[in-house]
């Protein structure tokens, strides 16, 4: 089937600062990814193959996050040549764990890692993807789930919105009946202030949550960070849970920053 | 099982105030030993049930299948408080000296998720299948349910079950349900089913009950009675004796024990009028500060019966709608067109204290809590919905200024 004689909606994938983990979801996909392929036409998917169209495109999916001019005129027009825009991922959604940047001088990591700073040619920030154009959708986690990916895939392409909840991982801890790990044994844990869509796997595996998938929809991190304090963590502990893969999401850069040890005189 | 089900036939439902007597006297118990326990296991397995009961996991003690007494928690203790749960081991005798766990009886009769019903798409044609209720052929035996969870399968009946939406699903799982309570001789820290009028005594919605009696000299047994026709079958299979005098007493000075060590206390007199006249109460802004809206308070409790739907289909054209857990802490609870209703946590703390000590009563004509304590215990930051009436009542009348929102 060529192209132009094909009605079915045109999908493309497209990649800035990221490690690639989520469009590997799709691939992931299997079975399912078989029956997308069916109902839509790929046209844009380096993971996939290397045969790329020219737009429009119907949908749009944008992994990672602008780190450097070429990225940063790139999106505008990606943008341009989609119908709708769905971001996936922690890189495309809070700029990433490269974000970790944002907290400090990038021309002084730049100066102490390479030989010859003057080659790299890099913006100070990484930033999310709604930052600079506007954002149909965004499916957070770091990775993504691959059936929630499914999921935004179907509803955007049947004109709904995509049922992905947006309340606390704590929700979907219950409901697999582990036992809270931060009651029963202080363990630091993200959940009650992240957003369901793993599954509570880490605390199924006796391991707190590390706020994969962002702040949840009403983050109260000042209280549960509170709480963990007086559970004896350190501020400092306190500030780098709160600063990995989401650190560039306001309500968990907020709550890293407050916690930031201040210098003593 | 059918109509010799112990619920259908006498609509025990155990909440606070409802019309059938509670017995809680023990006249005609009979005296189990803990070989008595064993058989008691042994009956119900043979009867066909999938045994239920306490055992300790992952350092909490929540209900797993039971292949022998050896399974269940003897020995061991907990502490809880707000916010905190521990559990302990000592050298003492007893299986149940414990107050409840994380998980409470209505994940059994109301699971998390299940699937409602499926179909199968096929030249055009839907062909509907039953959901996973159906399929469950061995009824449940829960062996060491608390009062408290007793009245609060009463309330469920009154929500979901024969006396409420007759939900199939629930009816289902609850009508083959066969409910062994132990009375509570260790009350938690967050416990308070005396001032609910639940427990520590099981007045009824049992088939059988039992008092677990150690350390007062008469040896280690157990006071049983039967609550149902079915419960008084599997009871006469057992081998005991009647009680007498002392084993009446000791039961009494064990409850009485138990009522004077509840570690919290809930002042029901005039409490849903309380909460009504003071939605506007400033307190509600006070705990919004520290609430997560994480919802653990609302999937513990063993009332809270809110679920979501949703409709899936995969690629071989298969349709499922899947049922799972719902909270009012959740913006989609209250999204209508346009937006949530319920925006702030304010709003969200509100609905759910409201409708488990007020609201609760004008619909389902009893109280939505039993005082078992757990939304204080499983709350990430300890938030005491006692100490939350108590401040409302200490200063009834107090309004709140703009701030907060709706
Ligand atoms: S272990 Fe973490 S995610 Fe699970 S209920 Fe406790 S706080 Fe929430
Ligand atoms: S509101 Fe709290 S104390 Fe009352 S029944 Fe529910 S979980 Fe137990
Ligand atoms: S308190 Fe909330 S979750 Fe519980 S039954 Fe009421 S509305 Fe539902
Ligand atoms: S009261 Fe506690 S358990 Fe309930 S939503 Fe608020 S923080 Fe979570």
């Amino acid at each position: 089937m060529s192209a132009a004689s094909d009605r079915r909606p045109t999908l493309a994938v497209w990649k800035f600062a990221s490690c690639d983990g989520c469009q590997l979801s799709l691939l992931d996909c299997e079975e399912e990814l078989l029956a997308v392929a069916g109902a839509v036409h790929i046209a844009q998917f380096t993971e996939m193959s290397r045969a790329a169209v020219e737009g429009p495109y119907d949908l749009s999916l944008v992994e990672g996050s602008i780190t450097t001019y070429e990225d940063a005129a790139r999106i505008q027009e990606v943008r341009r040549a989609s119908h709708r825009l769905v971001t996936i991922g922690a890189c495309a959604t809070a700029g990433g764990i490269q974000g970790l940047r944002n907290f400090a001088s990038a021309g002084e990591y730049i100066a102490t890692v390479y030989a010859r700073p003057d080659y790299i040619s890099t913006l100070a920030t990484s930033t999310p993807i709604a930052a600079h154009v506007p954002v149909d959708f965004e499916l957070h986690g770091c990775p993504i789930d691959r059936h929630q990916l499914l999921e935004v895939i179907l509803a955007q392409l049947a004109g709904r919105s995509p049922r992905i909840p947006s309340h606390s991982v704590c929700q979907e801890c219950k409901a697999r009946d582990t036992v809270c790990l931060l009651v029963s044994r202080r363990a630091p844990c993200l959940g009650p202030v992240t957003r369901a869509g793993c599954g509570a796997l880490c605390p199924a595996v006796d391991r707190g949550c590390f706020g994969c998938f962002g702040p949840a929809e009403t983050a109260n991190t000042a209280s549960l960070a509170g709480r963990l304090l007086e559970d004896g963590a350190r501020r400092v502990d306190v500030s780098r849970l709160f600063r990995t893969f989401n650190a560039g999401a306001p309500a968990f850069r907020e709550e890293s920053l407050a916690n930031e040890p201040r210098p003593t005189r | 099982m059918g109509a010799s089900s112990p619920w259908k036939a006498q609509h025990i439902a155990g909440a606070p105030n409802d019309t059938a007597p509670a017995r809680t006297d023990a006249a005609d118990a009979t005296v189990l030993d803990v070989e008595g326990l064993v058989t008691l296991l042994e009956v119900l397995a043979r009867r066909g049930y999938r045994v239920l009961g306490p055992r300790v996991r992952d350092g909490a003690i929540v209900h797993g299948e039971l292949s022998s007494v050896a399974d269940l928690p003897r020995g061991w203790h907990d502490a809880q408080s707000p916010g905190s749960y521990r559990i302990e081991h000592t050298d003492d005798e007893a299986f149940f000296a414990w107050a409840v766990g994380p998980s409470s009886p209505k994940r059994e009769v109301f699971p998390a998720r299940s699937v409602a019903w499926r179909g199968r798409v096929s030249e055009g044609e839907v062909a509907f299948e039953d959901g996973d209720a159906a399929s469950e052929q061995r009824p449940t035996a829960l062996v060491g349910a608390r009062p408290c969870e007793a009245a609060a399968l009463g309330v469920l009946d009154r929500v979901l079950g024969d006396r409420g939406a007759g939900d199939p699903h629930f009816l289902k799982r609850r009508e083959g349900a066969f409910l062994v309570v132990v009375e509570c001789a260790t009350p938690s820290g967050t416990c308070f089913c005396d001032s609910m009028g639940t427990g520590p005594a099981a007045g009824n919605g049992f088939d059988l009950a039992l008092t677990e009696l150690a350390g007062d000299g008469g040896g280690h047994r157990f006071l049983a009675r039967a609550g149902s026709e079915i419960g008084a079958e599997v009871l006469s299979c057992l081998p005991g004796r009647p009680a007498d005098e002392a084993d009446r007493a000791a039961r009494t000075a064990l409850l009485e024990r138990a009522r004077t060590s509840m570690g919290r206390v809930l002042d029901t007199a005039g409490l849903p009028a309380l909460l009504a006249r003071n939605v506007e109460h400033p307190r509600f802004d006070e705990v919004a500060e520290r609430c997560l809206a994480c919802g653990n308070c609302t999937l513990v409790c063993p009332t809270c019966f809110c679920s979501t739907v949703e409709d899936a289909s995969d690629v071989a054209g298969v349709l499922e709608r899947r049922r799972s857990w719902s909270s009012c802490f959740d913006l989609a609870h209250s999204y209508l067109h346009g937006g949530p209703v319920r925006a702030s946590t304010m709003s969200r703390y509100r609905q759910w204290m409201t409708h488990k000590l007020s609201t609760w009563w004008d619909q389902f004509e009893t109280s939505g809590c039993v005082g078992c304590g757990r939304c204080i215990t499983w709350c990430p930051v300890g938030i005491d919905i006692t100490e939350e009436a108590a401040a409302i009542r200490r200063s009834d009348g107090a309004r709140r200024g703009r701030r907060g929102g709706r």
